[in-house]
């Protein structure tokens, strides 16, 4: 990080505190009230921010990443003026447009043509530069033919290209994002990220509340993670994922831990299984590209002669994604004794697509691996970080190179 | 950067944002029905017919009245915007609950545009109002120039009340049936059935004590300007002009008060809802 930047930011935020009163009984009636007028009203309070510090620099895609409740939409309400902060300064530089839901101000009832004059209007452009770039936002949403049509008429997704195209027409210097990109096709999001790109490269700053990871790490400049109102860490997007992935999935992966899947004849019993990454320590989260390995701990109840230890890979949707056993390898494994353990490592070049996967240890009798002394159904998860989400299942080890092969004839 | 505020200091942007509201609720109100307007008129012509009977026909009070289907109708309409923008006032903003919670803007907009939005179909009232003051001979006075006034008046009550009632309304939700209440009894308080000499009649201070209400004041200048200048003024019917101060006090008392409690509301609200 540059020792001072040349600007100013344009977004400071200093040690903001927020917190929300509960009250253990709602009592908005006056009747309750003066029913009980001297009954002390009990509160819980919740801290949504606590003393969250930092600045944004001029042009820059900042990432806000936590998971549920770690306060980065109050964060977002706060800087969006919707809610007022208890403690602690927020400076804007520029003209600031937020995007908490697309939208805003939408009824079902009208014409898409009133809907667009409500939704300008409410996102702070004067009534004039609406009817100016009226025809620019039905053209950018491809909607020339529906400016009649009742909103409630139109398809979600139509209704979703109108709200974007309102958005796209909004001038502001800063831009908040809440998750809106989250809706919509694949190619629709493809078009929502370009849109965001080509601000950034007009020099708008970006703040972007997000829970996925890959898109963090694909656009943002910097990142920062909230946990519980508290900010864990602000630095390089790859940096921040990974700590996400360690805190969400770290207790997920816990959890998955169950008894349930069990087959067998229980002539052994699989203790443990888990994820090493290349420093041989024990993750929940992996990196593609890195060496990783499969680990897994095995009692023999009963002696037994080249059994055969492995494991197969699913991903979320538990399509088969890789398989691996000593049985089909023809890796010698020898003769055991009843109660002897042994520990089984499967390295492997971590190629796989950043998702979340979970892994199913087995143990067979000798043969073809089929015979099952014990196996346990996605006994670990592991999430799988880095590299493009879009890009395949497995990112295969390859090169890419270009030959020119000659000219076609000029055609001018 | 500070949290929302009522007005926010852009007042252009805050103009807007009324006009824009108003327009769109007025517009909701009676799109794709092209009875609507004629429906919303409905109401209050028929409870207009009704006591007309009644009062001219067997109570007979109207007999001491001159033109008093008019003055009967004119009264029930001014009566009407009253009741209809300060009831929708109430609930307004919790209704804009996705708005409030959404984007940030000039929360104030809110009970203005709803208030904006019943006096639109109010003009469109006071349009058919004048019609009926032609058809009944209703000769034009020059007094009619003090109708801008009463009118701005009537505005000044109606916001105020508006802005007030919808800002506590968020933390305070029995205000809807209290407001109910309230504006029932407004009817009969008012002079709107009975001429408001049938009271001095009886007694100075009870004439004093009604016409201390500022809706009776606008109903009552309205008939003596506007449809029959014999008719007392609201300052005769009060028992001077000095004793006028009481009902544009309270007039301005609900107008800072709406914007004072509702500026101070307009922070919170959107952690309330």
């Amino acid at each position: 990080m540059s020792a001072a930047p040349p600007d100013p930011p344009a977004v400071a935020v200093e040690s903001l505190s927020k917190g929300f009163r509960l009250p253990h009984e709602q009592v908005n009636t006056l009747k309750e009230r003066a029913m009980h007028p001297f009954q002390r009203r009990s509160f819980e309070h919740l801290h949504a921010l606590r003393d969250v510090s930092f600045d944004v620099r001029e042009g820059e895609f900042f990432g806000v990443v936590g998971r549920n409740g770690s306060g980065k939409s109050t964060l977002l309400k706060c800087l969006a003026g919707i809610y007022r902060a208890d403690r602690g300064r927020i400076h804007l530089r520029g003209r600031m447009a937020p995007f908490i839901e697309l939208g805003v101000g939408f009824n079902p009832e009208l014409p898409a043509r009133d809907n667009v004059f409500i939704n300008a209007i409410m996102l702070g452009l004067t009534p004039a530069q609406a009817r100016e770039r009226f025809d620019a936002i039905i053209a950018y949403a491809e909607l020339e033919g529906f400016i009649d049509l009742r909103l409630k008429n139109y398809s979600s997704g139509m209704q979703v290209r109108l709200a974007f195209a309102v958005m796209v027409q909004v001038d502001a210097d800063i831009l908040l994002i809440d998750e809106v990109l989250a809706v919509g096709d694949a190619a629709f999001q493809q078009k929502c990220y370009e849109t965001l790109e080509e601000r950034r490269r007009a020099g708008k700053t970006i703040l972007f509340v997000t829970h996925d990871m890959n898109t963090v790490e694909q656009v943002c400049d910097r990142a920062m993670l909230l946990d519980e109102g508290r900010m864990v860490d602000l630095s390089e997007p790859r940096s921040i994922a990974r700590q996400y992935n360690a805190l969400n999935f770290g207790r997920a992966a816990e959890e998955v831990r169950s008894e349930g899947g069990r087959t067998g004849d229980g002539a052994a019993a699989i203790l443990d299984a888990w994820f090493e990454d290349s420093g041989g320590r024990r993750v929940p989260v992996l990196e593609q590209g890195a060496r990783a390995s499969f680990c897994l701990e095995v009692e023999l109840r009963e002696p037994a002669s080249e059994p055969g230890f492995g494991f197969l890979l699913v991903d979320e949707q538990h399509r088969r994604i890789f398989a691996a056993s000593t049985a089909w390898s023809d890796t010698p494994t020898g003769e055991f004794a009843a109660g002897d353990r042994v520990r089984v490592r499967v390295d492997f070049d971590n190629t796989l697509a950043p998702a979340r996967y979970f892994a199913s240890p087995m143990v067979s009798h000798h043969g073809v691996g089929s015979d099952l002394m014990d196996s346990r159904d996605e006994l670990v998860s592991v999430v799988v970080h880095g590299g493009r989400k879009d890009a395949g299942l497995v990112n295969l080890p390859h090169e890419i190179s270009l030959e020119r092969t000659g000219a076609a004839a000029a055609v001018e | 950067m500070k949290g929302p505020a009522a007005v926010s200091g852009d007042w252009r942007r805050f103009l807007d944002l009324t006009r824009m509201l108003a327009i769109t609720d007025f517009k909701l109100r009676f799109f794709g029905s092209i009875l609507g307007y004629l429906w919303t008129l409905m109401r209050p012509l028929m409870l207009f017919g009704v006591l007309y009977v009644v009062f001219s026909q067997v109570v007979r009070l109207g007999d001491q009245v001159p033109f008093y289907p008019v003055v009967l109708l004119s009264a029930m309409i001014l009566y009407f915007y009253f009741s209809e923008a300060t009831t929708k006032a109430v609930t307004c903003v919790v209704q804009s609950e996705n708005l409030v919670r959404k984007i940030q803007f000039p929360r104030l907009a809110i009970p203005l545009a709803s208030v904006g939005a019943v006096s639109l179909q109010f003009a469109l009232n006071l349009l058919v109002l004048l019609a009926f003051l032609a058809l009944s001979g209703v000769k034009l006075h020059s007094s009619i120039v003090q109708l801008p006034l009463i009118l701005v008046a009537l505005l000044a009550l109606t916001a105020g009340t508006s802005m007030l009632l919808s800002a506590v309304y968020v933390v305070a939700r029995d205000v809807a049936p209290i407001w109910e209440v309230v504006i029932q009894t407004l009817f009969y308080a008012t002079p709107i059935l009975y001429p408001i000499e049938l009271l001095s009649r009886e007694s100075e201070s009870l004439a004093r004590v009604a016409m201390a209400n500022p809706l009776a004041v606008i109903v009552q200048q309205m008939r003596h300007a506007v449809i029959d200048p014999t008719a007392p003024s609201a300052a005769q019917a009060i028992g001077g002009w000095g004793w006028m101060l009481v009902p544009a006090a309270i007039t301005v008392a609900l107008l800072i008060a709406g914007y004072v409690v509702f500026d101070r509301m307009a922070p919170r609200i959107a952690e309330e809802l």
